[in-house]
């Protein structure tokens, strides 16, 4: 197997969830108690990825972290260098790519939350911070558990997302999956098997800890 | 209103098809809030905590101003110095009863906050509770455990919205004789919702009478509701 993918994809699917673990927590939070009406519309952006061809989402960020956008020059302006075909850049594309993974558990954990519970916290005093820190968290960290495992599975696993914004620069942006592409096309059959192999084991794996976790839910 | 009540209030409110339109005033220590289901008893105690915003409304307390629609002042829930109980009062249920008794002492210096959380626990009689968690609880300690928590923070009026329903009467009077007992230790009043005759004439609370969204009446049962009394008496006769 290839190390080096191996600890490139490992790398990226750590940072990529500690990541989007804050952005997911209080986009939960907005989306399950917010009283906007154009939440839904942010509800149905955050959801798009999980139907949208990556190839497509990897298109428009391309473009979006490239030169051609005031936001890529802006990138490129402050530190010399553009965002796509770079590990950042592979982490704001695995980011959105697996926004869904992360949104739907956290936000469907907090609507479990009857409302008494978020009444009687708000009648004693508890601020939104101290709600969410003392409360809704320790309540839904399964919910929590269920998001990270998810988004870290999904993110070892993504293809085309990686390979549009990223390419195949080996050891900065050549992840296991695109190493598997490689190795087919060189037909090296075995390493192949042995590389997929392992993102099988991975992604079954984190579906057995959430299915597990689900059913340990269930049983209160 | 009456300048020298403990609290001052007027709500105009529509949810649903109810039509609140409430004035009163409490002075008394316990003050019960009479009526039939529907009448928008629940209603007013969630507009009086700080759980909902009525369509207009002016709330003072102690002559403090909790509410003025009018000027866009709301004081939020939880700062109002009103503890709220309701039919079924939640407990946190990842935290011991000590810890769910303390939750609303955050801002009470740490020692005096355990020596606070530990009379509660005197006073509801679950000491030996202290670090259960909620689900080894029976129905009796879960509302005692509540009651202590709405409580602790020393509120300067409580409001409860039935809460004792479904406990045995035994249970219940237990309940309400270790809560006359804090009541009398401290300047804490009481504003209770009931749909039950025979519980507010034994109370010998002052009657506040709501039906359909209106104050009706206000004062003692016996002349406020001198006419329902009649009227059940009327009712068990005529069965006998």
């Amino acid at each position: 197997m290839d190390t080096q993918a191996l600890w490139l994809t490992l790398k990226l699917a750590t940072v990529t969830t500690a990541l989007l673990l804050c952005v997911a927590v209080p986009l939960s939070w907005w989306l399950a108690f917010g009283k906007a009406r154009w939440k839904v519309v942010i509800e149905a952006i955050a959801t798009l990825p999980l139907i949208l061809p990556p190839t497509v989402l990897g298109f428009y960020l391309l473009v979006l972290l490239g030169p051609r956008t005031s936001f890529g020059r802006f990138w490129i302006h402050l530190t010399g260098h553009p965002l796509a075909f770079s590990f950042k850049g592979l982490v704001i594309g695995s980011m959105i790519y697996s926004l869904p993974f992360a949104v739907q558990p956290v936000t469907t954990g907090f609507l479990g939350i009857g409302p008494e519970i978020l009444d009687a916290a708000r009648l004693l005093g508890a601020s939104a911070l101290r709600t969410l820190y003392a409360v809704l968290l320790p309540l839904t960290r399964r919910s929590l558990f269920s998001a990270a495992i998810l988004c870290f599975a999904h993110t070892v696993g993504e293809f085309g997302v990686v390979l549009m914004i990223g390419g195949d620069i080996p050891g900065a942006t050549r992840t296991l999956s695109i190493s598997i592409y490689d190795q087919v096309q060189d037909f090296r059959y075995a390493q192949a098997n042995h590389t997929a192999f392992f993102l099988l084991m991975i992604a079954l794996i984190a579906l057995t800890a959430v299915s597990s976790m689900r059913k340990q839910a269930s049983r209160g | 209103m009456a300048e020298e009540a403990l609290l001052q209030a007027r709500i105009t409110h529509h949810i649903g098809g109810l039509h609140l339109e409430a004035q009163f005033h409490l002075s008394a220590a316990w003050t019960i809030l009479f009526g039939p289901s529907g009448a928008g008893k629940s209603t007013v105690l969630r507009i009086l905590a700080g759980l909902m915003t009525p369509e207009n409304g002016r709330i003072l307390l102690r002559n403090r101003l909790l509410l003025d629609t009018a000027h866009r002042v709301s004081v939020p829930p939880g700062h109002r110095g009103i503890g709220f109980l309701t039919q079924q009062p939640a407990l946190f249920p990842h935290m011991s009863v000590r810890k769910n008794i303390g939750f609303g002492l955050v801002r009470v210096p740490q020692k005096e906050r355990e020596s606070r959380v530990q009379e509660m626990l005197s006073l509801f009689r679950i000491e030996s509770l202290a670090d259960r968690m909620p689900s080894r609880l029976s129905g009796g300690e879960y509302q005692r455990v509540a009651l202590a928590r709405s409580l602790a923070p020393r509120p300067a009026l409580l409001l409860l919205d039935e809460p004792f329903t479904g406990l045995d009467g035994a249970l219940k009077a237990s309940i309400l004789e270790d809560l006359s007992s804090w009541l009398s230790k401290s300047q804490t009043a009481v504003l209770y919702v009931s749909h039950d005759l025979v519980e507010a004439f034994q109370t010998k609370a002052e009657v506040l009478l709501l039906e359909q969204g209106r104050i009706q009446a206000q004062g003692d049962p016996s002349v406020v509701l001198a006419q329902k009394r009649e009227q059940l008496l009327r009712q068990l006769t005529a069965a006998q």
